[in-house]
């Protein structure tokens, strides 16, 4: 069987082939340009992807806090400073927090809510003599805002009696190992002796120098909050719905709701302006591949003056020569960004071979996410055949005896 | 002869309407030609017989006047009811054969009726290759017009002009740029098809050898008929 193309199609498809090198030029237009998008995109995607990633790597999406006493942040009078001081020290607890919890859990979009009692307090070793964050969690939920067990060294992220899990930099600050004993002691007076059960590294020093983590109820008694906890930290489905969820909280309980959209504010900021940025250099790159396919199809409108003449002179009416011209622009745009997602995939093992993180793995992946071909390869059809509709309508109101005339 | 096939009365054609330029090519021309009939268009250069052929074939309107092709008032029709009745039913054949390059001179003969029916088909290859055969070229179907003969893309073109079986052939100095012994076998082709098929044929020429073998000889002077008559 041969294949048959329809009358449009076909002399589309002849007329590309006659033009060679007009259409090899134009289809390495298209190509470069749709290289050039997927390649930004694909790239971009996922270098912010990974600094989200890193930032939500350690903190909680959302944080719930008591209502914070603003009068004593407000005033800032050195004279009413003696007066604020012993205050601001006070831990106050979430009033009610186990119906806060349950509304939390309730809400669409949160898909895990963990308990925290944290406070100040030293850890002491022999001389040495550190402030940390003591954590109070129960680590079957806390490991669903945060994957500590990713980012065990050394035992398991569990906790229970006198067991805590502290970072990398405080096990050396204090020069203790897993199974040594540590003592914290709290501003009230209070102290307990620790046994370190597990060791992290969360990527971040300050981090690792800070956190001690314990079970619930030893932080709330060391920190006088019984039955109390000072935040409640939430996991959501959409990161990007964080603030959006935060105000909804806020609204139904009136406490303190921050997301990791406020906190991170300026991350957000440069994000976005890097997205801005890169759909400024999309647009400049489909409006050059453009005018590349509309200037090469003018010309070719020209040339082929003679051809459309003959056509229409056996019959082939305005709309179909107007079809042959669209077909050769959408055909230019589809092949090009076949052509371009390859070369756009070659790109990325090219650059994810040359650049690499200071540990030696890759500073982004080299795969292509087929959502972002399908993308191209719409935009690129789409583009071609815009571009197309004025040369073809051009060669449709062509006069056919001015053609066969000459 | 029956019914004819196209029927002129008092057409004319003015140029650049409006404009200090503006020129009227044919003045009223009253002329109408039978089925099966096979006449000359002859008459000195610039005098408006390509015009005229044009126009007949529905390439050009006409500026007054009336044209009917087959009975029907073509000034009323719409544009893609003349273009359907120019694809469907008049085949033409230029000096400059005017083929497409870009297709085998197979493809070439089956154009008008891939434009008629949407999409080539077997049966239309076949059609074509028979088409082909009777032109002496059926060797040479699948070769690109810049691989033939003169006379061989002429043959093409005639082909071409008639696979659509069509009513009415315009042929406009179809042997203008091939030696005496080509010129003949295009127009002994012409004349064949005419009698087999028995379509009426309007042939430009400037060979009066040859304009003495058709049936009626029409010349055209400063865009009038100055004579139209039978040979001998
Ligand atoms: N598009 C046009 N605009 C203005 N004048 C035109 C146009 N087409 C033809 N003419 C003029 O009309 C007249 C008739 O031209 P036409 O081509 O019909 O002559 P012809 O008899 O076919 O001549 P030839 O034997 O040289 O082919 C000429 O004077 C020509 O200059
Ligand atoms: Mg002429």
């Amino acid at each position: 069987m041969k294949l048959r193309l329809p009358f449009a199609p076909l002399v589309a498809l002849r007329f590309l082939r006659e033009g060679r090198m007009q259409t090899l030029l134009i289809l390495a237009g298209t190509a470069g340009g749709v290289a050039v998008i997927v390649f930004l995109t694909q790239l971009i995607t996922q270098l912010q992807a990974q600094i989200v990633d890193r930032v939500l790597g350690s903190q909680a999406h959302v944080v719930i806090r008591p209502l914070e006493e603003t009068n004593l942040r407000a005033i800032d009078d050195a004279a009413f400073a003696t007066l604020i001081e012993p205050r601001a020290q006070r831990l106050r607890s979430i009033d009610q927090w186990e119906n806060v919890a349950r509304l939390a859990a309730d809400m669409p979009g949160i898909t895990a809510v963990s308990p925290m009692a944290t406070g100040p307090a030293f850890a002491l070793r022999g001389q040495a003599s550190k402030s940390v964050a003591l954590m109070g969690v129960d680590t079957t939920l806390y490991r669903r805002i945060v994957r500590m067990d990713e980012y065990m060294l050394a035992g398991r992220f569990a906790v229970e009696g006198p067991r805590a899990v502290i970072g990398t930099e405080l096990a050396k600050d204090l020069g203790i190992g897993l199974e040594d004993k540590l003592r914290v002691m709290l501003p009230n007076g209070r102290d307990e002796l620790l046994q370190v059960g597990g060791i992290f590294d969360i990527g971040n020093k300050d981090l690792n120098r800070r956190w001690v983590f314990v079970t619930l109820p030893l932080a709330q008694s060391l920190l006088d909050l019984p039955g109390g906890v000072s935040s409640l930290d939430l996991t959501v489905a959409d990161i990007f719905e964080a603030q959006a969820i935060a105000d909804r909280l806020k609204g139904a309980t009136g406490l303190t709701v921050d997301s990791w959209m406020q906190t991170n504010a300026q991350l957000l900021a440069a994000l976005r302006n890097q997205t801005v940025s890169n759909n400024l250099i999309r647009s400049f790159v489909v409006i050059i591949v453009a005018l590349g396919i509309a200037s090469v199809l003018v010309v070719s409108v020209v040339q082929k003056q003679k051809e459309i003449g003959i056509l229409r002179a056996m019959g082939a009416s305005r709309a179909m020569i107007l079809q042959v011209f669209l077909i050769q622009g959408s055909l230019v745009g589809a092949v090009g960004s076949v052509i371009g997602s390859l070369l756009a995939f070659g790109l990325l093992q090219t650059f994810s071979a040359i650049y690499r993180n200071a540990d030696g793995t890759p500073l982004f992946s080299a795969q292509l996410e087929p959502r972002f071909i399908v993308m191209a390869a719409l935009v690129a059809t789409s583009v071609g055949l815009a571009s197309a509709l004025i040369p073809a309508r051009r060669a449709a109101r062509m006069d056919p005896v001015q053609a066969i005339r000459s | 002869m029956s019914a004819a096939v196209i029927e002129l009365t008092g057409l004319t054609k003015t140029y650049n309407i409006g404009t200090p330029v503006e020129t009227e090519v044919l003045h009223g021309l009253d002329l109408s030609l039978m089925e099966g009939e096979f006449a000359a268009l002859i008459g000195p250069s610039g005098s408006g017989k390509s015009t005229l052929l044009n126009i007949i074939g529905l390439l050009e309107r006409p500026t007054g006047g009336q044209l009917s092709f087959a009975g029907r008032n073509t000034a009323t029709l719409p544009e893609a009811e003349i273009t359907q009745l120019r694809g469907r039913s008049i085949g033409f054949v230029f000096q400059f054969h005017h083929l497409l390059p870009a297709f085998s001179a197979l493809e070439n003969v089956m154009m008008p009726a891939i434009i008629a029916n949407g999409a080539p088909s077997d049966a239309l290859e076949a059609t074509a290759l028979q088409l082909l055969d009777a032109v002496g070229l059926k060797a040479h179907a699948h070769k690109k017009p810049g691989e033939l003969s003169g006379g061989q893309q002429q043959r093409v073109a005639i082909a071409r002009a008639l696979a659509l079986r069509p009513r009415l052939i315009l042929a406009d100095e179809p042997t203008g740029n091939l030696d005496t012994r080509t010129a003949d076998d295009i127009f002994a082709l012409l004349r064949e098809f005419n009698r087999d098929s028995h379509c009426a044929c309007l042939i430009v020429t400037h060979d009066p050898r040859l304009a003495a073998r058709c049936d009626r000889v029409i010349r055209l002077v400063d865009g009038n008929i100055a004579d139209d008559l039978p040979t001998a």
